[in-house]
């Protein structure tokens, strides 16, 4: 296998393709994901319940020092950024917001960069702000693949757009697309 | 040690002269968390490389304590987490009702704004006048302005609305005078906080209290220093005293967990057994 961890960035209109996603892959799906969505500081974990249930993979919120396994979709808690170590465990800060976010992707992307090198995927989705651009520019510096959700087909195209004034990345995909494209990987 | 990656074996001896030339030690801090700080003050600063840095921190004290700023965290909010502050009201300040004198510790305390949050709670409960609370930080610029208690008023919209959920009693504007762009907290909530400078990482046990706050502290701290702060507070606290974490800090992992009973699992309060 060559990619041992994928990381993924969205925002604003993210619940849906979430939804998607983490429906869609099949159970024997080994690849970690890495999740930050944009929500609240309030925010409860519900709604990473719901995509549990409706998943053949384990959906949870990452933990702090936790190990990253496989066939796992972790998610960043709200209020905390979430940073991936070099031993692959999981640390959670209350430092800054960052492009006024907590949690920040540009925060896990450039940490998952550092930890996982060119074994690493970054994927930035719908989303109407900048976060995750200069993250994925660094997955890109450190040989990673990157992709992003074709604007044309995103609810806010403004996040992937804004990675494209940064780096040419590898796919630009559809939702469709990038799950068949996760689907043939294994 | 074998080092893969310059960077980190650069950052490893920055920290090493850290220690070593001001008393500080983050080396037992998450990496990642560190990392992150170091190239960001690298990026500002302008430096090639981590190592230019190294010869700054030795001989520059101004730069040193700038560095120390950049890694130290002072995020900090009133009422953080309201629904811990419900929870210490229904189920903490009962067992601190049956105490004569009540001392609590608030460890790593930033710029204070949480132990004015447990001042006010105190204070509504009827506790605080038989109350010392020990706040305390390795961050002296921090401690200075905790102890000046005047915050922007930027933040007091959010902070109201933090104290209402956390079922406060009062209106909230009672506890400050606003003067310009700032709140000055009431000087009968300073008269019983202590405020001194104490080092988690390097400092011993200092008091024996009936309740400790340390929230989003040991987050920061990787599972050796974790295990080593932890056994601190178990032998500051009474038996039956109360430990308090951040609501994603477990004490699951770590060695004293069996010396721990349960009082609310998720806003991650513990009472010590007997």
């Amino acid at each position: 296998m060559r990619y041992e961890a994928i990381v993924i960035g969205v925002s604003s209109g993210g619940m849906n393709v979430l939804k998607i996603i983490s429906a869609a892959l099949p159970t024997d799906f080994k690849i970690p994901i890495i999740v930050v969505q944009h929500v609240g500081a309030h925010s409860d974990s519900q709604w990473i319940q719901l995509l549990n249930e409706k998943s053949n993979l384990h959906v949870k919120e990452a933990d702090e020092k936790e190990k990253i396994e496989n066939g796992k979709i972790y998610f960043a808690p709200p209020n905390y950024h979430l940073l991936i170590e070099k031993d692959k465990t999981f640390s959670l800060t209350i430092d800054e917001r960052v492009n006024f976010a907590r949690p920040a992707i540009d925060v896990l992307f450039e940490s998952a960069a550092e930890a996982y090198r060119n074994k690493l995927i970054g994927i930035v989705l719908t989303g109407s702000n900048n976060d995750g651009t200069k993250g994925i520019k660094r997955i890109k510096e450190c040989g990673g693949l990157t992709i992003i959700q074709d604007p044309k087909t995103a609810e806010s195209p403004y996040m992937p757009m804004s990675v494209l004034t940064a780096i040419e990345p590898d796919h630009i995909l559809s939702i469709e697309n990038i799950i068949a494209f996760l689907i043939k990987l294994k | 040690m074998q080092y893969k990656d310059t960077s980190d074996l650069e950052i490893s001896l920055l920290l090493e002269a850290i220690y070593r030339k001001h008393g500080y030690d983050f080396r037992q801090y998450s990496q990642a968390h560190i990392r992150r700080r170091i190239m960001n003050r690298m990026a500002i600063s302008g430096f090639a490389d981590v190592s230019q840095m190294q010869s700054k921190v030795l001989n520059d004290e101004e730069f040193a304590s700038e560095l120390l700023q950049d890694l130290s965290i002072t995020v900090t909010e009133m009422f953080r987490d309201p629904t811990f502050y419900q929870s210490l009201r229904e189920k903490v300040i009962p067992i601190l009702k049956t105490y004569p004198f009540i001392k609590i510790w608030h460890a790593g305390c930033a710029t204070g704004e949480e132990a004015y949050s447990m001042a006010i709670l105190l204070q509504e409960e009827g506790l605080y006048d038989r109350t010392t609370i020990y706040a305390t930080d390795f961050n002296q610029l921090a401690l200075n302005r905790a102890k000046e208690g005047i915050f922007s008023n930027k933040m007091i919209k959010e902070y109201t609305v933090n104290y209402q959920l956390s079922g406060g009693k009062e209106s909230f504007s009672s506890y400050y005078t606003s003067s310009y762009d700032n709140v000055i907290m009431n000087q009968s909530l300073k008269k019983n906080i202590v405020w001194a400078n104490h080092n988690l990482v390097t400092d011993s046990v200092f008091a024996e209290v009936n309740l400790i706050l340390c929230r989003n502290v040991l987050i920061y701290f990787d599972k050796n220093l974790q295990n080593s702060v932890q056994t601190l507070f178990y032998n500051s606290l009474i038996n039956g005293g109360v430990l308090c974490l951040g609501s994603k800090e477990s004490l699951r992992y770590s060695d004293l967990y069996s010396e721990y009973q349960e009082m609310d699992n998720k806003q991650r309060i513990f009472k010590k057994k007997y």
